[in-house]
């Protein structure tokens, strides 16, 4: 089954001006990461430009409206994600408590829908609502 | 799905992560895959034993380790006390001393452990079915009930197997080292071999009840995966991780309601898992990169993107299949591989041509008895408009076969043919059927659903 494995930093939420991660710390993700890969867990990963380059497209009464940051009403940002394959789902617990994170960081699991996973009913209703 | 979170499944969880460092170490330490494997259980056994009232420890690995390193110490001092008779008591107090000086740095971890580990598992001393079952125990972690489930042999078959087999590496005084470049590239062949037997196993399996979940499937794929970080660059291993890939995209297409199997053609292709076609087909292309010319997984890997990049089975680019096939030909011949460049040909240039390179292919005398023969000439027969042929030749093979399933839908074949229903379409059921072909165990060169 795949997890997606998303990284909220800590850091985003914090005033104090924004600090790259110094050689160890870079070091010690890339051991995890290739940790993930000799295990054969990992599919994807990737990192992603700090949220004040974001924009977002709102939706709100219908239309699509593009919207710059900053976002100062919003709490929590993805920072990077791994894409997971892995047996249960303790077993991307277990990983995602291996990271070397930072204080305050958070990951956040969430499993990946594939429609072999629900059972035949729920199957044989979708294929029916497809068929509407 | 069951989200139950018991300490069990967290146990269980740790287990699978670190078994395989766990065993790979001590391999490197012991030199014994039997004893190797025991010692790590033995770790495992005494964590079931202490975690579930005293909480998982904060860093899991280390207690397992340290646990086994301490079996492991054990049991070679017994085996040295044993040897007394032999040896002079000091000398024996020396070599005591040493191996356990040694055994802190012997225990430190080294990159090469995980593959040497594969590489002992896969062992050439060793049976396939030998080599199968303890890539799984050993390498994956697998239980022996959850071996012999996916297999669909008794837990007997499955214990019989591990044991031999690690009897089997102690009398052949196997050695556990890295395979030197020189020797490497076959000892690799087996490697892939073992990995694509796996996941063969596990896909015959799913043809089975549709509840049954392809667990030897996903194996395989970790264990490619696994092998794709550890020897980043073999063409094959790619090649052989983005086959296996992209048939594992199919499976959500691959059963009906009642279970019985859909063959690639008529397949509902918005079923497919586009996000692992995606990356499958980026393991060809990294493949290519270090290899421009392609060897057998890797054909056939692109082979199966030549299927998973048409949209529609009327979009398949049969020209480059037939290409592919025909270098397939020439890097793993193999009278399977024929069959399928002779359906590749005729669906690319026309049944006329296909049959012609069935023509050189037909008196092969492995192919006596197979039921893919006459049936692929069947079909290539229909398709040049010489029906009463066609019949017969799906006759033949429906008499040939001994699957029954397989046995009802050539005879259905043929019944369909001998009435006389118009102009047949390469796409359509009855016609494209045959177009694939599988050796029996899949671990010949071919093309599969």
């Amino acid at each position: 089954m795949r997890f997606m494995m998303l990284m909220v930093p800590g850091a985003y939420a914090d005033p104090a001006p924004f600090k790259m991660p110094n050689d160890d710390e870079i070091k010690k993700m890339m051991k995890y990461n290739e940790e993930l890969k000799k295990a054969g867990v990992l599919l994807t990963l990737e990192g992603l430009h700090p949220p004040e380059e974001a924009v977002r497209i709102t939706f709100k009464g219908g239309a699509p409206k593009l919207v710059d940051g900053p976002f100062a009403e919003v709490k929590e940002f993805v920072g990077g994600y791994w894409m997971l394959d892995v047996r249960s789902k303790e077993e991307a617990i277990e990983w995602a408590k291996r990271c070397p994170a930072f204080k305050d960081d958070v990951i956040e699991l969430r499993q990946v829908q594939e429609m072999s996973e629900f059972s035949e009913d729920v199957q044989r209703a979708a294929r029916e609502l497809g068929e509407l | 799905m069951n989200y139950r979170l018991g300490l069990d499944g967290s146990i269980e969880a740790v287990w699978r992560i670190e078994q395989p460092k766990l065993a790979a170490r001590l391999v490197r330490f012991l030199r014994d895959v039997g004893l190797a494997e025991e010692i790590a259980q033995d770790a495992f056994v005494a964590a079931l034993e202490h975690w579930p009232e005293q909480g998982i420890p904060d860093n899991p690995g280390a207690w397992l380790m340290q646990v086994a390193r301490n079996r492991a110490l054990n049991r070679l001092r017994r085996t040295t006390m044993i040897d007394r008779t032999h040896r002079a008591l000091a000398t024996e107090i020396g070599e005591l001393n040493r191996v356990a000086a040694d055994a802190d740095a012997a225990f430190d971890e080294e990159d090469d452990d995980l593959l040497r580990l594969i590489f002992a598992a896969c062992h050439p001393v060793l049976a396939p079915e030998q080599r199968v079952a303890l890539a799984l125990r050993v390498v994956g972690g697998l239980t022996t009930a959850e071996i012999a489930r996916g297999l669909f042999v008794s837990r007997a078959t499955v214990a019989q197997r591990i044991v031999r087999g690690k009897r089997r590496l102690r009398e052949a005084g196997a050695e556990f080292e890295i395979p030197t470049p020189a020797e490497r590239s076959t000892r690799l062949d087996v490697v892939l071999e073992v990995i694509y037997l796996i996941f063969n196993e596990g896909y015959v399996a799913v043809s089975g009840p549709a509840w049954l979940k392809p667990i030897l499937c996903a194996e395989a794929l970790r264990l490619g995966r696994s092998l794709a970080a550890l020897m980043p660059d073999q063409a094959e291993v790619l090649g052989l991780l983005g086959l296996m890939e992209l048939q594992a995209s199919r499976f959500p297409a691959r059963v009906d309601a009642a279970g019985l199997p859909i063959l690639l053609l008529t397949q509902d292709r918005s079923k497919w898992d586009w996000s692992l076609i995606q990356i499958g087909l980026g393991r060809i292309r990294q493949a290519l990169l270090l290899e421009p010319t392609p060897q057998s997984y890797l054909l056939q890997a692109m082979i199966a993107a030549c299927h998973a990049r048409a949209v529609e089975a009327a979009d398949t680019d049969w020209i480059a299949i037939a290409a592919y096939y025909h270098a397939l030909a020439l890097v793993a011949p193999s009278p399977i591989v024929d069959l399928n460049r002779a359906v590749a040909v005729g669906m690319a240039f026309g049944a006329a041509q296909g049959l012609g390179i069935l023509d050189s292919v037909k008196r092969d005398p492995r192919l006596k008895r197979s039921h893919m023969l006459p049936a692929v000439h069947g079909h290539l027969l229909l398709r040049s408009g010489r029906t009463c042929e066609a019949v017969a030749e799906f006759r033949r093979a429906a008499f040939l076969t001994d699957n029954l399933q397989e046995r009802a839908a050539l005879l259905a074949l043929s019944e369909c043919a001998s009435v006389p229903h118009g102009r047949t379409d390469p796409s359509h059921s009855c016609a494209g059927r045959w177009h694939e072909i599988k050796p029996k165990k899949g671990q010949d060169a071919a093309n599969s659903a």
